[in-house]
């Protein structure tokens, strides 16, 4: 593509989103930055989510099709957790663990033996993530659980410049998703074993062939990405709310993230799931019946322009 | 992905397919002295005919004479139904090597625009066009949708195939749920009911059954029909290497998204019936869990041949109906998970597979004695 082609493309996308923008602000000023704030929390779930989907992807081009299950499963235990012991890190680490070791049975157990079998390993995502699915209904049955918020993140953060005030805990949201961004910046840039994964990523042979423990390397990254996701779903049982079906709506949104921002890419993940949240957001509160129609004009778009992603590579 | 990654994938993976499929080739042999070229392609055709086949065939034409109401619609016609849809899947993924989740979706597209046209329990939205004007004209906008579906992912190969088509189907999920202007959201659309023709009542357990049996056949000889000409062959060499069927000057886009279209067709006639049997739509009907069971039932059966889905539709059907005998009715995507995952880990090819492997080994141990 060429500049002025770029130039043209950046204006008949950017313009009507600057003067839906302008009118919003103009319209509405508070009900503009509360939405655009909402978007951008929900985002930090959708990264959370999507980066360990992504990981796993990028490394063994698995597609875990029972991410939503292993994201269910952590907000379930993180629940409990919290209700029996009161303290919400507690649960945080449990339901990020619990999730964790889910997907290393997963792996070692099933997906070692059909490794470079993507379609079959896909199939076989899709039949635990039906039994795990059935298996949490069993046991937890279909009431709704919703977690609230620790009593040092309850209640608004007051005095804010136009918005007023905003809640606590979709604040700490923002700063948790921030973190998790860093921490896993720095593991994949900074650490021994990210430094294999990255490699893993670009040459899986070739890593192979440099001596190092492949299989070893794709426990630890399918323990990660698992865990994220069990992560995400006890941030999720307060933000939203742990019924059966949320693992399917987060699966989707996984889905849209990944394919937007490029697979196998964590800062593509990031993109993606800022794009997704905040439309999802607007659209919410702009035109409720319509909403998933915004999702869908997104996916269209960036398929018809960068079929691989925003920053998606040639596999 | 790469040619090569994405050939080894579909080789090792569910698509194995289709090498069996050749295997009964020497009908050419049929020499009759004296026949004219069309007498003689006329012989070839008879001789491919097994005793099998023939018992298969009175089987099912004679199936509601014996059976009851119950037995020839909840489980016959549901299964002819429910086939077909699949039937569409098998297609793309068998021959084109596309796995495409969104088929019951374009099923649901169909159904949807049978109640919109045609009439239902919601006067208010339903135009209450014969059932023929509002039949054709949601198998036309089912196809367009089916082919817009193709269009999107045949840009992605392989497992984004998947993702992106499960993506689309659950846009359009969440589409009818949110959406009450055209959709009827939660609701969805009520007393969808067969026609009434020429006195014969269409709802009634034997005529339905007839009716999806006589779609389903069409659709299963038009399949091995397609599959046998230079169209389906070169969508099966596109399947195996693209980039080569490119260099050998097939456009393989126009291909691809051709045979979206044809599977298109299939899911549209198996989304009518399957409105029609059920009496309604709702986005339940084209919800995750039905995206999913569609491609179950097809793993079920196997992608190796048209008769795979039917196969898959009548285990799942019997599952469906038959489980609740067995353990809680509740727990019945228990059973189905379970089922499709042994399938997949034991057997990718299907119920068929094990047919095959079965069939070979007896053959073996015949010849092992004499």
């Amino acid at each position: 593509m060429t500049r002025n082609a770029r130039w043209i493309w950046a204006a008949v996308l950017g313009l009507p989103l600057l003067a839906f923008a302008c009118w919003g602000i103009w319209d509405n000023e508070r009900l503009f930055f509360v939405t655009l704030l909402n978007g951008l929390t929900l985002a930090s779930l959708y990264f959370i989510v999507a980066s360990g989907f992504t990981l796993v992807f990028g490394l063994m081009r698995n597609v875990n099709l029972a991410h939503g299950s292993l994201y269910l499963l952590g907000g379930y235990v993180g629940y409990f957790v919290a209700e029996w012991s009161g303290y919400y890190v507690l649960a945080l680490a449990v339901g990020f663990l619990a999730a964790a070791l889910v997907g290393l049975v997963m792996q070692v157990a099933v997906f070692r033996f059909m490794q470079g079998e993507e379609l079959r390993q896909t199939m076989v995502t899709i039949g635990l993530s039906i039994v795990m699915a059935d298996l949490m209904l069993w046991i937890v049955s279909a009431q709704v659980h919703q977690m609230s918020a620790p009593d040092w993140l309850l209640g608004p953060i007051r005095d804010l410049p136009i918005i007023r005030a905003y809640s606590k805990f979709r604040i700490s949201l923002l700063v948790i998703g921030v973190i998790i961004g860093v921490l896993l910046w720095l593991f994949l840039n900074r650490t021994r074993v990210g430094m294999m994964i990255r490699a893993g990523v670009d040459d899986r042979a070739m890593l192979a062939a440099t001596g190092v423990n492949v299989n070893l390397v794709f426990a630890i990254t399918f323990a990660i990405g698992a865990g994220l996701a069990g992560f995400g779903g006890v941030i999720g049982a307060v933000e939203l709310s742990m019924v059966p079906g949320e693992d399917v709506r987060l699966l989707l949104a996984c889905l849209i993230v990944v394919i937007v921002g490029g697979m196998g890419s964590v800062v593509g993940a990031a993109i993606g799931a800022t794009i997704l949240g905040v439309a999802e957001t607007f659209g919410l509160a702009y035109t409720p019946t319509y909403s998933v129609v915004f999702t869908f004009v997104i996916l269209v778009l960036v398929l018809a322009f960068r079929p691989r992603g925003i920053l998606g590579r040639p596999a | 992905m790469s040619a090569a990654q994405w050939r080894h994938a579909m080789n090792a993976g569910a698509g194995r397919l289709a090498m069996g499929r050749r295997a009964p080739a020497p009908a050419a042999t049929v020499r009759v002295p004296g026949a004219t070229p069309a007498e003689r392609r006329y012989l070839s055709l008879l001789a491919h005919i097994k005793a099998r086949h023939v018992v298969v065939l009175l089987f099912v034409l004679a199936y509601p004479m014996f059976a009851t109401p119950f037995l020839t619609y909840q489980i016959g016609a549901q299964s002819l139904a429910l086939g077909l849809i699949v039937l569409s899947l098998t297609f793309l993924g068998g021959s084109g090597g596309m796995i495409s989740l969104a088929q019951m979706s374009v099923a649901g597209v169909a159904g949807y625009m049978l109640a919109i046209f045609g009439s239902s329990g919601e006067p208010a939205i339903s135009f209450g066009w014969p059932w023929w004007v509002a039949a054709t004209i949601a198998v036309v906008i089912a196809i367009a949708a089916g082919t817009a579906v193709g269009w999107l992912s045949v840009r992605t190969e392989g497992i984004y195939t998947i993702m992106i088509t499960l993506a689309v189907g659950v846009a359009f999920y969440h589409l009818c749920l949110q959406n009450y202007s055209i959709f009827n959201g939660f609701q969805g659309f009520q007393r969808v009911y067969a026609p009434t023709i020429l006195g014969i009542n269409f709802r009634d357990p034997m005529p339905f059954y007839y009716l999806a049996l006589g779609c389903a056949l069409g659709g299963y000889f038009l399949v091995k029909y397609v599959l046998r000409s230079p169209f389906g062959i070169a969508l099966e060499g596109i399947r195996n290497n693209a980039r080569r069927m490119n260099a050998l000057g097939f456009a393989v886009t126009a291909h691809r998204v051709a045979a979206y279209a044809f599977a298109a067709l299939l899911a549209a006639i198996g989304g009518l019936l399957f409105t029609w049997y059920n009496g309604l739509i709702t986005p339940n009907s084209v919800g995750t869990s039905w995206l999913i069971n569609v491609l179950i039932i097809a793993i079920l059966g196997g992608l190796r041949h048209p008769i795979g889905p039917f196969i898959g539709a009548i285990v799942f059907v019997l599952l469906q109906n038959f489980a609740i005998d067995l353990i809680d009715r509740e727990r019945f995507n228990l059973v189905i998970g379970g089922v499709f995952l042994a399938i997949v880990l034991f057997s990718p090819d299907g119920l068929i597979g094990i047919w095959a492997t079965v069939k070979s080994k007896l053959i073996t141990q015949r010849g092992g004695k004499s």
